[in-house]
């Protein structure tokens, strides 16, 4: 069922692209096949777009994984304003309505000589070009005490799904009085504003729920996204829960003692009632294994098609690629791989793929009606994706309720709206 | 139908979207651009509320917002952030592109 017969159609190309140049190199004998590894907002929009830009393209896409649970909007199940349900998705429409091939199986291989992809169950799947999106993993290394075994008693919460419940039951099982103690990672990490969103939905709760308790962020940074902002609106609301150390006040964690949840600085120890500790990160385990990352531990790409420097015929997208100024989020894994989509598409026909414009944008809640936001139009240069200059930034500070509840309003848009364009 | 005819007419759909996507040269195609908006305004356009739908709105209206939005004329929290990226072909592009839609 795999097995694509590359020799007929590259056949099929070459006559198809000696006869007319105009016309796209399709043969009619067998489908162009395009692989994707990865449902998430990176993997999911590009196997479902690469059929909307070409739906005579076969697509597979492979995913462990037969639900998918966003880290968008899991602050918010968090903080209790939003259902687990409503945060979790599957692939039944990519499969009945847009006609993807979805395999539920681990990838744990790619060669890309024989342009094939190996996996868990034994499958060979071979592809013409291959699309990885596989997201963050942790360089648990990096501190001593930590690790996945340890994510069990001091959950990171980093990737969503039974981590994310394991979070939201030890909040339900913290005293009133108790200390919540929130460990944001170094740059760079996937979702930048995401940890401060996590502390003003966890501050959130406590406020509504344990009134007596505090919120400690021990920072690895000294300035994060939406810094204003996020002061600001903490200031409002939640001044005397919030406690923010910056690394240059012996913010960072250096170790961790999971078993007492205690979160060790160079100077310190804080013992917690609930430690959520967010490791330094990397690019997607397979990334490694595939040989697709450079020493920073991330995948370097061609900008105009999300190419693979390393490996032809391999595009990496998403949290694990290397986007220059955009940043590694949900909603810019979802327009880079519209970009490589319909680069992928344009180069099995044959054509040159256009100077793509794209954007991202980010809202974040700091109580369940105060939304604050930042976007950006980005457009392919020689340097990277870079902002359009007087374009996007940050929604102002010193607005009134009415303009923060219109961007709370607005996220909830965002959120129906973007897993509507990949999981509906 | 043959396999054959069936071959032409995917030859034939895909080289009147190819002349298309050539106009533009260094401009990313049309439906790329606009599928840029749908992770906010709803896959093809069609939101599922609280954001503007834009699979219904005729093309002239779709430049005049946009450049409102530019210029500020239309006051927002995140439109103005937004249209101040595009400049006029690639407005022009996607006017077209969902001004059709709403012809449907």
């Amino acid at each position: 069922m795999f097995k694509t017969n590359r020799r007929d159609f590259l056949r099929m190309a070459g006559a198809a692209g000696a006869s007319a140049a105009a016309l796209p190199l399709i043969g009619c004998g067998e489908k162009p096949k395009v692989v994707v590894i990865g449902g998430g907002f990176g993997g999911a929009t590009a196997a479902k777009y690469v059929k909307w830009f070409d739906p005579s393209i076969d697509v597979t896409m492979i995913e462990p994984n037969k639900q998918f649970t966003t880290c968008p909007f899991s602050n918010l199940y968090l903080g209790g304003i939003r259902s687990f349900d409503s945060i979790t998705h599957n692939y039944e429409a990519m499969a009945n309505k847009h006609g993807v091939n979805v395999i539920h199986d681990m990838v744990t291989a790619i060669d890309a000589s024989k342009k094939m992809v190996m996996t868990k169950s034994g499958g060979k799947i071979s592809y013409d070009r291959l699309i990885v999106s596989p997201g963050i993993d942790f360089r648990y290394e990096l501190t001593p005490g930590y690790d996945a075994e340890a994510a069990e008693m001091v959950p990171h919460a980093w990737k969503a799904g039974p981590q994310t419940k394991l979070l939201r039951a030890q909040m339900e099982a913290m005293p009133d009085g108790g200390l919540f103690v929130l460990a944001p990672p170094p740059n760079p990490f996937r979702c930048p504003p995401g940890p401060y969103e996590r502390a003003s939905m966890v501050a959130h709760y406590l406020k509504t729920q344990k009134p007596k308790s505090k919120l400690l962020i021990l920072d690895a940074k000294d300035k994060f996204s939406k810094f204003g902002l996020f002061k600001e609106g903490w200031a409002k609301h939640y001044s005397d829960i919030i406690e923010w150390v910056p690394a240059s006040k012996d913010g960072t964690v250096r170790e961790i003692d999971a078993k007492n949840k205690v979160a060790i600085t160079e100077f310190e120890k804080h013992k917690a009632d609930v430690l959520n500790f967010i490791p330094a990160q990397k690019a997607g385990m397979i990334a490694h294994q595939a040989g697709l990352t450079d020493q920073t531990g991330w995948c370097p790409v061609n900008f105009q098609t999300w190419e693979s420097t390393i490996h032809k015929g391999i595009h990496v997208i998403g949290d694990a690629a290397i986007a220059t100024k955009m940043p590694k989020s949900g909603n810019a894994a979802n327009t880079q791989a519209k970009v490589c989509a319909a680069a992928v598409v344009d180069m099995i026909q044959g054509k040159t793929p256009g100077t793509p414009t794209t954007s991202n944008t980010c809202y974040s809640l700091i109580t369940p009606d105060y939304g604050i936001s930042v976007t950006a139009v980005y457009r392919q240069t020689d340097k990277g994706y870079m902002g359009v200059a007087g374009a996007g930034g940050l929604s102002p500070t010193g607005e009134g309720p009415q303009f923060r509840a219109l961007e709370a309003k607005y996220a909830r848009g965002w959120y129906a709206n973007i897993a509507n364009d990949i999981w509906g | 139908m043959t396999k054959v005819g069936i071959c032409l007419a995917a030859a034939f759909g895909f080289g009147l979207l190819a002349s298309s996507a050539n106009a533009g040269e260094l401009m990313a195609k049309p439906e790329l651009l606009a599928s840029n908006c749908f992770n906010c305004h709803g896959y093809n356009g069609a939101s599922a509320g609280v954001i503007d739908e834009l699979d219904s709105l005729p093309a002239r209206r779709i430049v005049s917002k946009l450049n409102d939005f530019k210029d500020g004329k239309k006051p927002s929290t995140i439109m103005g952030r937004i249209a101040k990226g595009y400049n006029d072909a690639e407005i022009e592009a996607l006017a077209k592109y969902f001004g059709s839609m709403g012809n449907k």
